[in-house]
């Protein structure tokens, strides 16, 4: 048959031809793209020359002309007058400041444990391929801020009787949880009965204590009063008792038994012990330092709350859903500025005379509502999200609600509004900043403390501080960004759409 | 030509008052007498301050509090607790100062506070003297050519917002019938780039204030600063009212630094002085009598304190003399024996 093939049909493939010149390669692609027709020709070129004298300014402001030396503002000054460039000398001398506020220089090291401890479990918690995620998170979410508020204020707090009963009011209501929750214990036995009457009556023991004076005296270096004392008997009675139920079924282990109970005491060792730290008031926190108090106690505060929020607004309970609307339209209706302004000034009238508030403790509080508040409804948008099939099928498995919430549910509308938790998260890292109005100084506000040291006000210094600044906050917040577009991509299975 | 909104001024200046008076009211009347046995049982003075102003309150590179106020606080904790360094600063926005004062979160407010009769007396506040007289300035340009300010009539004015500044700068030129053009600007740190960057003729703020600003010019030398004042701004520390004797403590730490100055004790030679045959200096250091018996306080507590801080003039010159980038003069608040108006009255 070859043969009778014509003569000008080709019998191999011939070989590929590069595309035409103007199709094809880097200049074509800019012809196309950038000076397609003579309106585009002139707008490249002119954003172009614009783009090119930015960066050059910034970058002799920040390189070039910088001054990187000096004691003083005498080195960023330039000879004849004019503007010079960045004075990161001034950066350079205030830097134990800008991280530390007025922190003492000898226990700055607590400070730096701190820090360093966050990283690392930061870093262990966020890497997916480290192991043993669940002690990690333990450490990081339980541990860490009672370690975090041992090391930096100094420890040996006075806890009051009520404080002590109250951490074993909850001590006893998980050990309760924990020999309730076993197959065949019912809550309604007994012993377990007894047990959760002890406990309610401890806690409305302790609620009279708050408004009811009883003679006090001490035990242990721990000040009680009469009526937190029983209370604390009562709730020892109703760990006592559950134990024993839980133990003689045979069907607990010693460790979930005992563990409450031991947290409970190990709390409250760390939280009076001494240390042998010197104490540091929170007037001279500050910096860097202050900014991730705020920033790190207002996100791990708010997402639980904000799904606690979120469910009770979405719940079928009357009650509880109009105390979370409530709650929910209140803090997201008012600015942060006036939250914390009444904060630090209202709150004060309202309270008796003598009592004192921490002024960074009600800022932290302040913020967290806050925070939560915009949380909730974040998370409430991803709970709308999921199609009502999921529900009802959660439904048909005979799972009671909280099993729905907490396997079906939430691990769907969560992953459907990182972005918008993240979101939330970076406005809250930056809304920090705030805190100066309130006279708290905070990255930002010791960087502007900074300018009203008459040995380093030049005219560039005010820039140079609020660049540097603007930085930290950046790199803060791209880490943030990026990370949750991990998370994403990770979890991202199979409805991209 | 444009005039300041006084209206608007009038309603911000009600809203503080009537927060500060509501504030004064709550506070149970104030009256915690004893505030210096407080202090002397904490151990510490809480002193309220101001969060940065050059020369009166700022930190310096190691983060310890300098400045004439800073001074002031320390040397009130000496007076009373014989130690400079057991202070506790509260650095205060303007908003805050009052209700710290009244809530009891601060001992001593020295944050560079104008001293007026409605502070003194509706605000529940008790001044115990004046640290700094200050007043309202203008800062030109050199090659404007001006002298004075009387020769301002149709400049463009910089000034910030929502102070009394602005309605002293009105009243002002009206007084004088002259023309201006403000530009009213929010934050001074503004106020100062936009007039460095020449969009104003004039900058208008506090004496001292104009000296801190005219660092920030990118030519200070080619700026004058005008010898016009127009206000009153006597700067002084307060305490809460209903405690003389803390009031006192104040009064007269502040009267023997300006004792000291005028009788030539400083620093340096605090202890060489005691021996002093004048019977004025033996008096204020305690050598013959015991003055500070009545306010509480040890028999050598103004030596104490003039060790600790040195005398009203050297407190000056150290934070806003001529030495210092700012470079203040003493004017007004040279002694009266040199023209100016600081007095101290006599201890005896």
């Amino acid at each position: 048959m070859q043969e009778h093939a014509n003569a000008y049909v080709s019998t191999k493939e011939l070989p590929q031809l590069p595309a035409p010149r103007n199709d094809a390669g880097p200049i074509a692609v800019l012809r196309k793209n950038l000076f397609a027709t003579p309106v585009d020709t002139i707008l490249t070129l002119v954003c172009g020359l614009f783009i090119v004298w930015a960066i050059w300014n910034l970058f002799s402001f920040v390189w070039l002309d910088a001054v990187f030396e000096g004691a003083d503002r005498e080195a960023c000054l330039v000879e004849g007058g004019g503007h010079g460039g960045a004075c990161w000398a001034f950066v350079e001398a205030k830097l134990g400041q800008f991280v530390y506020g007025t922190y003492p220089s000898a226990e700055r090291w607590r400070v730096d444990t701190v820090f360093l401890l966050l990283a690392l479990l930061t870093a262990g918690l966020l890497i997916p391929n480290v192991p043993y995620k669940r002690i990690n998170a333990i450490l990081l979410f339980a541990v860490f801020p009672v370690v975090t508020l041992v090391l930096l204020t100094g420890g040996e707090f006075e806890l009051a009787g009520g404080a002590i009963a109250l951490v074993f009011v909850l001590a006893a209501a998980a050990t309760l949880s924990a020999v309730g929750s076993v197959p065949r214990i019912s809550l309604s036995r007994l012993e377990m009965r007894i047990a959760t009457w002890l406990l309610l009556g401890a806690i409305a023991l302790m609620l009279i204590a708050i408004v009811l004076d009883t003679p006090t005296f001490e035990i242990l270096g721990f000040s009680f009063s009469l009526l937190t004392m029983l209370a604390f008997v009562a709730t020892l009675g109703a760990i006592g008792l559950s134990m024993m139920v839980g133990f003689g079924s045979g069907q607990t282990t010693i460790k979930s038994m005992v563990a409450p109970l031991v947290i409970a005491a190990l709390f409250i060792f760390a939280m009076t012990a001494d240390f042998d730290l010197r104490y540091v008031p929170t007037n001279l926190w500050g910096g860097l330092m202050l900014t991730l108090v705020v920033a790190l106690s207002g996100i791990a505060a708010s997402l639980p709350f904000g799904v606690l929020l979120a469910l009770g607004r979405r719940s079928h309970m009357p009650a509880v859903r109009l105390i979370c609307v409530i709650f929910i339209e209140f803090w997201r209706g008012v600015p942060l500025i006036t939250v914390l302004f009444m904060a630090t000034f209202m709150l004060p009238l309202f309270m008796p005379e003598g009592v004192n508030f921490n002024s960074l403790l009600r800022a932290l509080v302040g913020v967290a509502l806050f925070a939560s508040a915009y949380m909730a409804e974040v998370v409430r948008g991803g709970l709308q999200a999921i199609p009502k099939g999921q529900y009802e099928g959660a439904d048909a498995m005979a799972l009671s609600y909280w099993q729905k919430t907490r396997l079906i549910i939430l691990p769907q509308a969560l992953k459907i509004v990182i972005p918008g938790i993240v979101n939330t998260f970076i406005g809250l890292f930056k809304d920090t900043s705030l805190v100066y109005i309130i006279g708290l100084a905070d990255l930002l506000g010791t960087v502007k403390r900074g300018f009203a040291d008459p040995n380093w006000i030049t005219p560039t210094t005010p820039a140079t501080g609020l660049l540097f600044a603007a930085f930290v906050y950046w790199c803060f917040c791209f880490g943030m960004s990026r990370y949750s577009i991990f998370v994403e991509r990770r979890l991202d299975t199979g409805h991209k759409r | 030509m444009k005039k300041p909104n006084r209206e608007t001024h009038m309603t911000i200046k009600f809203l503080t008052a009537a927060l500060g008076l509501s504030v004064a009211a709550l506070a149970t009347a104030g009256a915690q007498a004893q505030t210096a046995g407080t202090v002397k049982e904490r151990g510490s003075l809480r002193c309220g301050v101001n969060t940065g102003l050059p020369g009166f309150a700022s930190q310096n590179d190691q983060g310890e509090w300098q400045g004439l106020d800073v001074d002031y606080c320390r040397a009130v904790a000496t007076a009373v607790l014989g130690d400079p360094q057991a202070v506790t600063f509260s650095p205060l926005s303007a908003v805050q100062r009052f209700p710290a004062l009244q809530n009891n979160e601060i001992d001593l407010l020295a944050r560079n506070t104008t001293w007026t009769m409605d502070r003194d007396t509706a605000l529940g506040l008790d001044f115990a003297g004046v640290n700094y007289y200050d007043g309202q300035g203008f800062m030109v340009k050199n090659d404007l050519g001006v002298n004075s300010a009387l020769e301002l009539s149709g400049a463009t004015v910089c000034v910030q917002s929502g102070t009394t500044t602005e309605l002293n700068l009105a009243d002002y030129f009206e007084a004088n019938d002259m023309d201006y053009n403000p530009v009213v600007i929010e934050s001074q740190s503004d106020v100062n780039s936009a007039y460095d960057s020449g969009r104003c003729d004039v900058l208008t703020t506090d004496a001292s204030g104009l000296a801190a600003s005219r660092l920030e010019m990118s030519n200070p030398d080619n700026h004058t600063i005008l010898p016009e004042i127009i206000s009153k701004e006597p700067l002084g520390p307060a305490v809460r009212q209903g405690d003389d004797q803390w009031a006192d403590i104040v009064r007269w730490t502040h009267y023997a630094l300006l004792n000291a100055e005028e009788l030539g004790v400083n620093q340096g030679n605090v202890e060489e002085m005691k021996n002093s045959d004048n019977p004025d200096i033996r008096r204020l250091l305690g050598q013959d009598s015991n003055f500070g018996e009545p306010l509480g306080l040890p028999q050598d507590w103004a030596a104490q304190v003039i060790s600790a801080v040195g005398n009203y003039g050297e407190i000056f010159e150290r934070n806003i003399g001529v030495n210092t980038p700012l470079k203040i003069q003493r004017g007004q608040n040279a002694l009266w024996t040199d023209g100016g108006l600081q007095y101290g009255m006599p201890v005896r």
